[in-house]
């Protein structure tokens, strides 16, 4: 038997063609969720099967892939979906934000505002928002027909009446349009109001649940509250302990048995951009010069950017290192951003701006007809 | 001190390695062939084109060495070729009536035409370890016997003709039968895409339910009408030619279970049936698909739904063991950012919960308020 051979981006075109029909379905009806006929993929469904699937149908060769697993580039299963892709479609990829065209994410929306031509995909475990007050399919189908969302309202109030505050604090639901509530997937109610207005179009895959939805750019996006209980994100007492950065959403690292811990950026670019332009936090240290340590040497210094609440500006100096703007990738530079030992994310970007490309920034679902 | 966690590239290249060097084991130790596997652990095999959902028993082998033996992550790995696969068609539906028996047992009647026929089967095996297969000792070969000179009738034929037992017709409305790699799943589901589903499904979770119809949940009182095993021509009409050649065979497992019914406004009292139909050789997993199939036709029969084997968005949704594997297993991604934001709930609502202690306020606030 001869060695399996796959497809550009795995998927066969007929395959892909099924999915950008949902893709399509999903961008003209924001937050409504479109059944698709998912796929089994060659990683583990509940493991990004969906996101994967909706990437592997937008993808085209001349995109630059980002792939974030809670917030990190390096955490294993962005690792591996990132390496995916490489082998499947020969793509370039970059941990940089501003330079990818494609974002693929599990949990997490970058710290820098996304640009327009940019693509988030996210990877959905539940898509129906309704599912843990109503587990049928058939009654939460109707419900959202109906625009029956009272049931979600109750439950929110509940909260309200138990613990005196809403007690969800990721996957908290959202009003799509003034019409569909939607799941914005498990990222941390912090990531909400990024979605709002977002210049990117933001698509979100769930390969077990076979659904697909969307959020064209600048939908509006509100997250479920009420008048006398308005939406709050989280906050954090203290800057990330690396970068400074203030506003922006922190993990906890224990760092010993007695109640030590350090809170750091989960957005793991977001981060070393930030080192990188001079920002350091209070337990940056100087002296270690790896490039693969956080603890990049420097000075230490007060609080840098992203003060001004979840509307985070750009790094001082772009992502590129100085090179063009930030809404493009641009020509001739590699998007290596770590010293890995392999070079896997330093593939270098071959052409600027791809012959071709629509303002969309989205060649697949431009280029179908010509298969 | 905070060590950053990066490498995950390297990390994941050296634990594969090290899965390569665990899967391979002792050097001193020949080495598998699939031809072994295929030949010796032939039912592993069978479990793995059934509910891989692929008729190949060379790449089962294989999936099943690759796996380390772990049946699961076999079908697993047979699942995501068989999805890169093109599709040249749909077979015509296979006649079982016609299948080249080679075991074939009926619980209902004593004798029947084409006779009982035990062939390769565990039953009536005394479950007393041998300790001669640790060695190679010679095996003489099975009784050879021509095919039975009478047509071996199914039991559903059988019973069918004195019109004692339900017509085996998909009441949907659906002439074609659907298909459930090509269409997503929207409930309810056609008989016919529930009994894809759970040919495909995972025979450890369709035993449990089967089980469970047997101790009371959902009771429907099953006889074993036939089960029979055996290899049967798969043919495709080609439009190219307008009529059907045949392609191949397959080995099928197929389970009639003959099930009490009194009878409702809608239809006289007979019999009805649950059906299963599997890859290869599997009893287990075609009785128990079988009793499945006929707890889920509840509504269609006009039963009470009382139980979860009689409630098709519980079982067709949970049925698929690759599907349930990859979601309970997501648990050992990270979830850190989840976890965090639950950490700052947590704190937050103890601190509130131990503040009326503390200051023993006299009145607890209005809800909501």
């Amino acid at each position: 038997m001869n060695a399996p051979t796959y497809n550009f981006a795995y998927l066969d075109e007929q395959t892909k063609r099924m999915i950008r029909r949902a893709i399509l379905k999903a961008i003209a009806i924001p937050g409504y969720q479109v059944p698709f006929a998912s796929r089994e993929m060659p990683m583990p469904y509940g493991w990004g099967t969906g996101g994967v699937q909706v990437t592997a149908a937008i993808l085209g060769p001349d995109d630059v892939l980002k792939v974030i697993d809670q917030g990190a580039d390096d955490t294993t299963n962005a690792v591996s979906i990132r390496k995916f892709f490489q082998r499947v479609a020969g793509i370039g990829t970059t941990t940089s934000t501003g330079d990818a065209t494609i974002i693929q994410t599990r949990h997490r929306i970058p710290e820098q505002p996304l640009h327009e031509g940019q693509v988030l995909v996210y990877q959905v475990p539940i898509p129906e928002p309704l599912r843990f007050l109503e587990p049928r399919e058939t009654e939460t189908r109707k419900m959202h027909a109906l625009e029956e969302y009272g049931l979600m309202h109750v439950k929110l109030y509940e909260d309200i009446a138990r613990n005196g505050h809403i007690a969800t604090t990721y996957a908290y639901p959202v009003k799509v349009e003034g019409r569909y509530v939607m799941d914005p997937s498990p990222t941390p109610k912090f990531d909400n109001p990024k979605m709002h207005m977002s210049a990117a179009l933001q698509l979100f895959g769930a390969g077990r649940e076979k659904r697909i939805y969307a959020l064209p750019p600048h939908t509006e996006v509100v997250s479920l509250d009420f008048e006398d209980h308005p939406f709050e994100v989280q906050r954090f007492d203290k800057p990330c302990a690396l970068c400074g950065a203030e506003q922006v959403y922190l993990d906890e690292v224990v760092l010993d048995d007695r109640g030590g811990r350090m809170f750091v950026c989960s957005d793991t670019d977001h981060c070393e951009t930030r080192r990188a332009n001079g920002f350091f936090g209070e337990m940056a240290e100087g002296g270690h010069d790896a490039q693969t340590s956080p603890l990049r040497g420097g000075r230490t210094e007060g609080p840098g950017g992203g003060e001004d609440g979840t509307n985070i500006p750009p790094p001082l100096t772009p992502p590129l290192k100085g090179e063009g703007n930030l809404s493009r990738p641009v020509a001739g530079v590699g998007s290596c951003k770590t010293s890995e030992t392999s070079s896997f994310d330093c593939v270098a970007q071959a052409e600027g701006t791809p012959p071709g490309r629509t303002s969309s920034g989205h060649p697949p679902l431009k280029g179908e007809g010509s298969r | 001190m905070y060590v950053a966690v990066k490498g995950g590239e390297a990390a994941i290249d050296n634990a594969h390695r090290l899965l390569a060097d665990r899967r391979r084991g002792d050097r001193s130790v020949p080495a598998l062939t699939l031809d072994q596997i295929a030949e010796q652990l032939a039912l592993g095999v069978d479990r793995v084109m059934s509910e891989g959902s692929l008729y190949d028993r060379r790449l089962a082998a294989l999936a099943i060495k690759q796996a380390r033996g772990d049946l699961i992550e076999a079908v697993f790995l047979v699942r995501a070729y068989r999805t890169t696969l093109p599709r040249f068609g749909y077979a015509e539906p296979v006649d079982t009536g016609a299948m080249l028996i080679e075991r074939r047992v009926s619980a209902c009647y004593k004798d029947l035409p084409g006779g009982q026929l035990l062939g390769p089967t565990f039953d009536y095996t005394h479950r007393l370890l041998d300790e001669e297969l640790d060695g190679d000792a010679e095996v003489g070969p099975g009784r050879l016997r021509m095919g039975a000179e009478e047509p071996v009738s199914r039991i559903a034929d059988i019973l069918g003709a004195e019109g004692l037992i339900e017509e085996d017709l998909d009441p949907s409305p659906l002439d074609e039968p659907g298909d459930i790699n090509q269409t997503p799943m929207e409930f309810p589901l056609s008989r016919a895409m529930r009994l894809q589903s759970l040919s495909r499904g995972d025979e450890g979770f369709l035993l449990a339910l089967g089980y469970s119809t047997q101790r009371g949940y959902a009771r429907s009182h099953p006889f074993a009408g036939e089960i029979r095993i055996g290899e049967v021509e798969v043919e495709v009409c080609s439009p190219e030619l307008g009529f059907a050649v045949p392609v191949g065979r397959v080995q099928l497992t197929e389970c009639q279970m003959v099930n009490q019914f009194k009878g409702s406004a809608k239809a006289p009292p007979q019999f009805t049936r649950g059906y299963g139909l599997i890859f290869g050789q599997s009893e287990r997993k075609a009785m128990a698909m079988a009793l499945c199939d006929r707890a889920l036709r509840a509504e269609e029969l006009g039963e009470d739904i009382v139980a979860p084997p009689q409630d098709q968005e519980f079982v067709i949704s949970h049925c698929d063991n690759v599907q349930a594997t990859g979601f309970v297993e997501h648990l050992k991604l990270p979830h850190y950012v989840d976890f965090q934001a639950e950490l700052g709930l947590v704190r937050s609502m103890r601190a509130e919960h131990a503040e009326p202690r503390d200051e023993s306020l006299p009145d607890m606030k209005e809800a909501a308020e």
